[in-house]
C-alpha cells in the first residue's frame, strides 16, 4: 500500500535559511570543489585549502557586509516555508542525463518568489481558526468574498433540494450533462443568463449581448486569450500600476507579452493620467516595440477606485488614436460601496457607433458571485475575429457541463440575483466601514475606493527605510508577529513604497478587532521615536 | 445621411488569425454537414448520421443508477459547510479526494498492475487542456514532437497552435498493422533534424485512435529505448484505456516503467480523461500524470488556466472512490464496446468492408480502398464526400488523421444507440451493394 516517488518539490534545493526576523542575513552555502576539480596539490591540500579559504572568505564577508542595495522581492531572505510534499525516493537519476523542460517552463517552475504568493501559502498553511488554530495567520491576502454565501446556499436548498447536479427537476439526465460540449464556449442558456446577470450587476445601464460572449473556466483563461489574440511575442500591453500580481503570469507566462507600468500616485489617488499613458507609450515605441493594447482592472485591484465616465471616454479617445486595443477587467463591478456609481467600457461603448472592435470586457463569477471555485469566467467583446478565435480556444479552458447546469437557473432567478447584489454591497460596505475605522484607531488611513474586495491602506509612515526593504520588512513583521497576511505594494509594482492591500471580506465582523489589535503590536513597534 | 469612415482595422496576433486550429479540414467540414442535417430516428430518418465523433454513450444507464443510488454522492457531502468550502476552494492541487479517486480509478483500469501516486496527479479541464500543457512545458517554439501516424487530428490544433510546436510524423502503414518501428522512429527524428527542428518529444496515443488497437507490449520497449538514447520525453495519451475490450491487452506505459524499477522514468508522461471511458466530455475532467517533479510542479501551476471546476471534482470524487461501483462500471463498459464492436465489424464484413483487427476503442479503422478510383488522397476525399453526401454517414476520412496510405477511414460506433447503429450498417451494405452493381 506504499505509495512509491511522492514528489519532491525542487525548488526546495534553493530556499535558504534565514533569521526570523527577516534581516537580510544568511550565509551563502557553497560546496567548494574546484580544488578536487583542478587536482592540484593532491587531494587533501587541492581541496581542503581552497574549502577552508573559500568558507573564511564568506564569514569575513558577512561580517563586513554592507547593506545591500534595494532588491526585488525575489531574494531568497523571505521566510522559509514548509512544502507539502514529501521526500522523493525515486533510486535513479538517469544514466542518458534529464531531457529538459522548455525555456518557457523553466522560468515558471522557479520559485514563487513574489510575498504575494509566499503570503498566500502561509496563511493557508498556518491558517486563522477561532477555536482550532488561534495563533494562525489571518488571511487577508486573498480577495475572496466569504460574506454572502449564506445567501446561495439558501437559494440552492430551496430550489435544487441541495443537489450537486443541479439541472432542474428530479432527473439527472446525465446524457443532457454529459455529452460533447458542440459549444466548448458555453451552453447558449448560460450566455443568455450571464448576459442578463451582467446587465444586472452593472446596475442596468447597459445590456449585453449574449451571442458575444465567450464562457471560460474562470477569468484567468479569459484574460490569457485575450492576449494570445491581440498581440504577438514581444509586444506590450500598457498597465496602470499597481496592480493585481496574478497578471505577471496570466498576461506574460506562456503568450510572450509583455507589462510596460503606467505609474500612479498617492498624490492624485492613484487616478490614471492620460498624459502618463501618452508618455509610456512613446517610451516602449522609441524602443521599436509595439504596444497592443491597455490592460485595465475597474473596479481597480489592489486600489479599488472606479474610473469615472470621463476618463473611460478619455482612455477610448487615447486607444483609437494609437490603434490599440483596450481589455478593461471588470471582475469587480458587482462589488462596490460608496456612492460612487460603476460605469462599464461597454456603457461608453453604447453611446458610439463605431470603432467597437477595439474593446474587450472580462467577467467572471469569482468575485461578485463568491464562486472561485466553480471556474466560471467571461469574455465580452465587438470583435468579430476575436470571438471566433477565442470560442475556439476556449477548448482548453470550457466551464464544467454540471457547473453550467447549476447555474443556469440561479442566474435566470433574477429576483435572487437582484436581491443578492444588493445585500452582498451592504455587507461588503458595513465591512469596509468597520475595517477602514479600525485602521484609522492604529493612524493608518486608506485611499479612497469605492469597489472591489480590500481597502489600499497607508503604511508609509511605518516603513523604515522609505523604501521597498523598508516596506518588506513590515511586510515581513505583520505576517510573523502579527501573524497577519497582507498583500505589500511592491507585489502590486507600485512605485511608492509602503502601501498595504488589505481584503476584508473573508473577515467576519468579529473578527475586526483582534485583527486590529494584532496589527497594532507591529504598528507600536514601528513609530518613529517621538 | 450618414458617411461611412473607413477605421484603421485594429491589429490581431498571428494566432488570432492563424489556420493552425485545423477547422478547415474534412474532419469538422463533415460535422458541419450533421449540424445542419443531424438524423433522428423518428423526425428525420434520412439525415446525416454522426459517425465522426469518438464518444462513448453506451453505459450512462450505469452512471445515472449509480447517481440516483447515492443521493449523498450527489451532494455537497455531510458537513454543513460543504458548498461554501466547495464554492471558495481553487486551489490548482485540486481535491486530495479527488486525486486520490483519480488515481485509483486509473489503477482499476489497469488491474491494479501499477500505482499511481495522487501527489503526481494534475488536474485539468480535460485531455485537451493535458496535451496542450505538456507541450508548452516540454517543447520551445520551433521545436517538434514525434507522432505515430495515423493520428488524431486535433493534435494539429492542441500541440501547435499556442505552443509553436511543430508535429513530425512518425510514419506507419498497413504492412505492418500501422504499428511503430524503430526504424519509422528514427527515420521520423533525422527527418526533423533534416529541417533543423530539435525533437523534444514522442507523443503516442495508448489505445490508438484512430486504430483502435493497444499498442504491443514490445513496440513500447522499443519506444522507451528510442527516447531514452535520444533523450528526449515520452507522452502516453491512455485516454481510452478503459475503453480496452478485453484488459490483459492493454499495457500502461506505467507497467513498463515499473518492470524497469522506475529508472530514468521522469522522461515519461502520462494524460487521461474521463471523457471516453466514462463517456462524460462535458465536465472537462483530464489528468497528467508525470514521474517528473519539476514537469508536476510546473504543470500545477499552468493548470490556473485550466481548473476542474470544483463542484465537479466534489460529485465525481466520492463515484470515482467507490470501488464496487468502479469495478462494475469498468466491466459492463468494455463488455458492451466489444458487443458494439462484433456488431460493427461483423456488419461491416457482411458489406464486404475489412477493417483493421481492433481490440480497444470507439471506433474501427476501416479499409475502403478497393473504392477508390486511384490510391490518392483525392480519391479517398471523392469517397469521403460520397459517404457523407449519398449514404448520410459522416465518417473520418485517413488524410485527415495524417495517414500516409489513402483509403482508410475512421468509423465510430459508440455515440449512437444500437438501432441507429444497425440503419447506418444497412446504408453501408446498400452502398456497397449499388457500386458491385455499377461497377460489376
Amino acid at each position: 500500500m506504499t505509495q512509491t516517488n511522492p514528489i519532491r518539490d525542487p525548488e526546495d534545493e534553493t530556499r535558504r535559511p534565514v533569521s526570523p526576523t527577516g534581516g537580510r542575513t544568511g550565509m551563502r552555502l557553497i560546496v567548494p570543489l574546484q580544488g578536487v576539480v583542478q587536482g592540484r596539490g593532491g587531494l587533501i591540500l587541492g581541496s581542503l585549502i581552497p574549502c577552508a579559504l573559500f568558507y573564511f572568505l564568506q564569514f569575513y564577508l558577512k561580517r563586513h557586509r554592507s547593506p545591500p542595495p534595494p532588491a526585488s522581492p525575489s531574494s531568497s531572505n523571505l521566510p522559509e516555508l514548509a512544502r507539502t510534499s514529501s521526500r522523493s525516493n525515486l533510486t535513479s537519476r538517469g544514466s542518458m542525463g534529464q531531457a529538459r523542460v522548455s525555456s518557457r517552463a523553466s522560468s515558471i517552475a522557479k520559485p514563487n518568489d513574489s510575498p504575494y504568493y509566499i503570503g498566500l501559502d502561509r496563511a493557508s498553511e498556518d491558517a486563522y481558526d477561532e477555536l482550532e488554530n488561534p495563533n494562525g495567520v489571518i488571511q487577508l491576502g486573498l480577495s475572496e468574498n466569504r460574506l454572502s454565501l449564506d445567501l446561495i446556499e439558501q437559494w440552492l436548498s430551496r430550489n435544487l433540494n441541495g443537489s450537486i447536479l443541479g439541472g432542474g427537476g428530479g432527473g439527472l439526465s446525465m446524457s443532457g450533462i454529459a455529452t460533447y460540449q458542440a459549444f466548448d464556449d458555453g451552453l447558449w442558456e448560460l450566455k443568455v443568463a450571464m448576459a442578463g446577470f451582467m446587465s444586472q450587476i452593472m446596475g442596468r445601464a447597459v445590456s449585453f449581448n449574449p451571442s458575444q460572449l465567450v464562457l471560460t473556466s474562470g477569468a484567468t483563461p479569459a484574460i490569457e486569450i485575450l492576449c494570445f489574440c491581440l498581440a504577438d511575442p514581444g509586444h506590450a500591453f500598457l498597465i496602470p500600476t499597481p496592480y493585481y500580481p496574478g497578471f505577471d503570469r496570466d498576461v506574460r507566462w506562456r503568450t510572450g507579452v509583455e507589462l510596460i507600468p503606467v505609474h500612479c500616485r498617492s498624490s492624485d489617488n492613484f487616478t490614471l493620467s492620460i498624459t502618463a499613458l501618452d508618455q509610456a507609450y512613446n517610451q516602449v515605441r522609441k524602443r521599436g516595440q509595439k504596444v497592443r493594447g491597455i490592460l485595465l482592472s475597474n473596479p481597480s485591484n489592489p486600489v479599488g477606485s472606479i474610473l469615472t465616465r470621463e476618463t473611460l471616454y478619455n482612455l477610448l479617445d487615447f486607444a483609437r488614436d494609437k490603434n490599440i486595443h483596450i481589455i478593461s477587467d471588470e471582475i469587480f463591478a458587482g462589488s462596490i460601496y460608496g456612492s460612487e456609481e460603476f460605469v462599464s467600457m461597454a456603457e461608453i461603448l453604447d453611446s458610439e457607433d463605431v470603432d467597437r472592435n477595439r474593446v474587450h470586457i472580462v467577467y467572471g463569477l469569482s468575485k461578485d458571485l463568491s464562486l472561485p471555485g466553480f471556474r466560471v469566467g467571461a469574455i465580452y467583446s465587438w470583435n468579430e475575429h476575436v470571438l471566433t478565435a477565442s470560442k475556439q480556444l476556449t477548448r482548453f479552458c470550457s466551464i464544467s457541463a454540471p457547473t453550467q447546469r447549476l447555474l443556469i437557473p440561479m442566474l435566470s432567478d433574477t429576483r435572487f440575483t437582484q436581491e443578492y447584489i444588493e445585500t452582498n454591497r451592504k455587507r461588503i460596505q458595513s465591512m469596509y466601514d468597520l475595517f477602514v475605522a479600525g485602521l484609522e484607531q492604529l493612524g493608518i488611513k486608506c485611499a479612497k475606493s469605492s469597489g472591489g474586495l480590500y481597502c489600499w491602506a497607508d503604511m508609509r509612515e511605518l516603513i523604515r527605510p522609505y523604501n521597498e526593504k523598508g516596506e518588506l520588512d513590515l511586510w515581513d513583521k505583520l505576517l510573523n508577529i502579527a501573524k497577519i497576511n497582507v498583500t505589500p505594494g511592491s507585489a502590486c509594482h507600485c512605485i511608492e513604497p509602503g502601501w498595504f492591500r488589505c481584503c476584508f471580506t473573508t473577515l467576519s465582523k468579529k473578527d475586526i478587532p483582534l485583527v486590529i489589535e494584532r496589527i497594532r503590536k507591529v504598528v507600536e513597534t514601528c513609530k518613529p521615536p517621538s | 445621411m450618414t458617411i461611412e469612415i473607413e477605421q484603421p482595422r485594429v491589429g490581431l496576433s498571428k494566432i488570432a488569425v492563424s489556420k493552425t486550429h485545423g477547422e478547415d479540414s474534412p474532419y469538422f467540414a463533415g460535422w458541419k454537414a450533421y449540424d445542419e442535417n443531424p438524423y433522428d430516428e423518428f423526425r428525420n430518418p434520412s439525415g446525416v448520421i454522426q459517425m465522426g465523433l469518438a464518444e462513448n454513450q453506451v453505459s450512462f444507464d450505469i452512471l445515472e443508477e449509480y447517481l440516483e443510488q447515492h443521493a449523498e454522492e450527489a451532494s455537497w457531502g455531510k458537513k454543513a459547510s460543504g458548498f461554501r468550502e466547495n464554492a471558495l476552494f481553487q486551489d490548482y492541487h485540486g481535491l486530495q479526494s479527488f486525486r486520490k479517486a483519480m488515481a485509483s480509478f486509473m489503477e482499476k483500469i489497469r488491474e491494479g498492475r501499477t500505482k499511481f501516486n495522487p501527489d503526481r496527479v494534475v488536474l485539468t479541464a480535460g485531455a485537451t487542456a493535458a496535451n496542450e500543457l505538456l507541450t508548452f512545458i516540454l517543447a520551445d517554439p520551433g521545436d517538434a514532437l514525434l507522432v505515430p501516424t495515423p493520428y488524431y487530428p486535433g493534435f494539429d490544433r492542441d500541440l501547435r497552435w499556442r505552443t509553436g510546436v511543430n508535429i513530425v510524423p512518425i510514419h506507419c502503414d498497413s504492412s505492418n498493422n500501422f504499428q511503430v518501428t524503430p526504424q519509422a522512429l528514427e527515420a521520423a527524428y533525422k527527418n526533423a533534424e533534416s529541417m533543423n527542428i530539435k525533437v523534444r518529444g514522442v507523443l503516442i496515443t495508448n489505445p490508438s485512435n484512430p486504430l483502435g488497437v493497444t499498442i504491443h507490449r514490445s513496440t513500447l520497449e522499443q519506444i522507451l529505448d528510442f527516447v531514452t538514447i535520444k533523450n528526449i520525453h515520452l507522452v502516453s495519451d491512455e485516454i481510452y484505456s478503459g475503453s480496452v475490450f478485453s484488459p490483459t491487452e492493454f499495457t500502461s506505459i506505467a507497467e513498463i516503467l515499473e518492470s524497469r524499477s522506475y529508472k530514468d522514468c521522469e522522461r515519461v508522461h502520462i494524460v487521461y480523461s474521463l471523457s471516453k471511458d466514462l463517456g462524460l466530455p462535458g465536465f472537462r475532467v483530464g489528468t497528467i500524470y508525470s514521474y517528473n517533479d519539476r514537469v508536476v510542479t510546473t504543470a500545477r501551476r499552468m493548470s490556473s488556466f485550466t481548473l476542474i471546476s470544483s463542484q465537479t471534482q466534489q460529485l465525481l470524487g466520492s463515484m470515482l472512490s467507490d470501488e464496487k461501483f468502479t469495478g462494475n462500471y469498468i466491466t459492463k463498459n468494455r463488455e458492451r464496446l466489444r458487443n458494439r464492436y462484433e456488431k460493427m465489424v461483423g456488419g461491416l464484413r457482411n458489406a464486404g468492408v475489412e477493417c483493421l483487427e481492433g481490440n480497444a476503442g470507439l471506433f474501427c479503422w476501416v479499409n475502403l480502398s478497393p473504392l477508390l478510383e486511384s490510391q490518392t488522397r483525392e480519391s479517398e476525399l471523392a469517397v469521403w464526400e460520397a459517404i457523407l453526401h449519398r449514404v448520410k454517414l459522416n465518417i473520418s476520412p485517413g488524410s485527415s488523421c495524417h495517414c500516409s496510405e489513402p483509403g482508410w477511414f475512421r468509423v465510430c460506433f459508440a455515440n449512437m444507440s444500437e438501432k441507429t447503429l444497425e440503419v447506418a450498417l444497412k446504408r453501408i451494405q446498400s452502398f456497397m451493394e449499388e457500386r458491385k452493381i455499377t461497377s460489376g
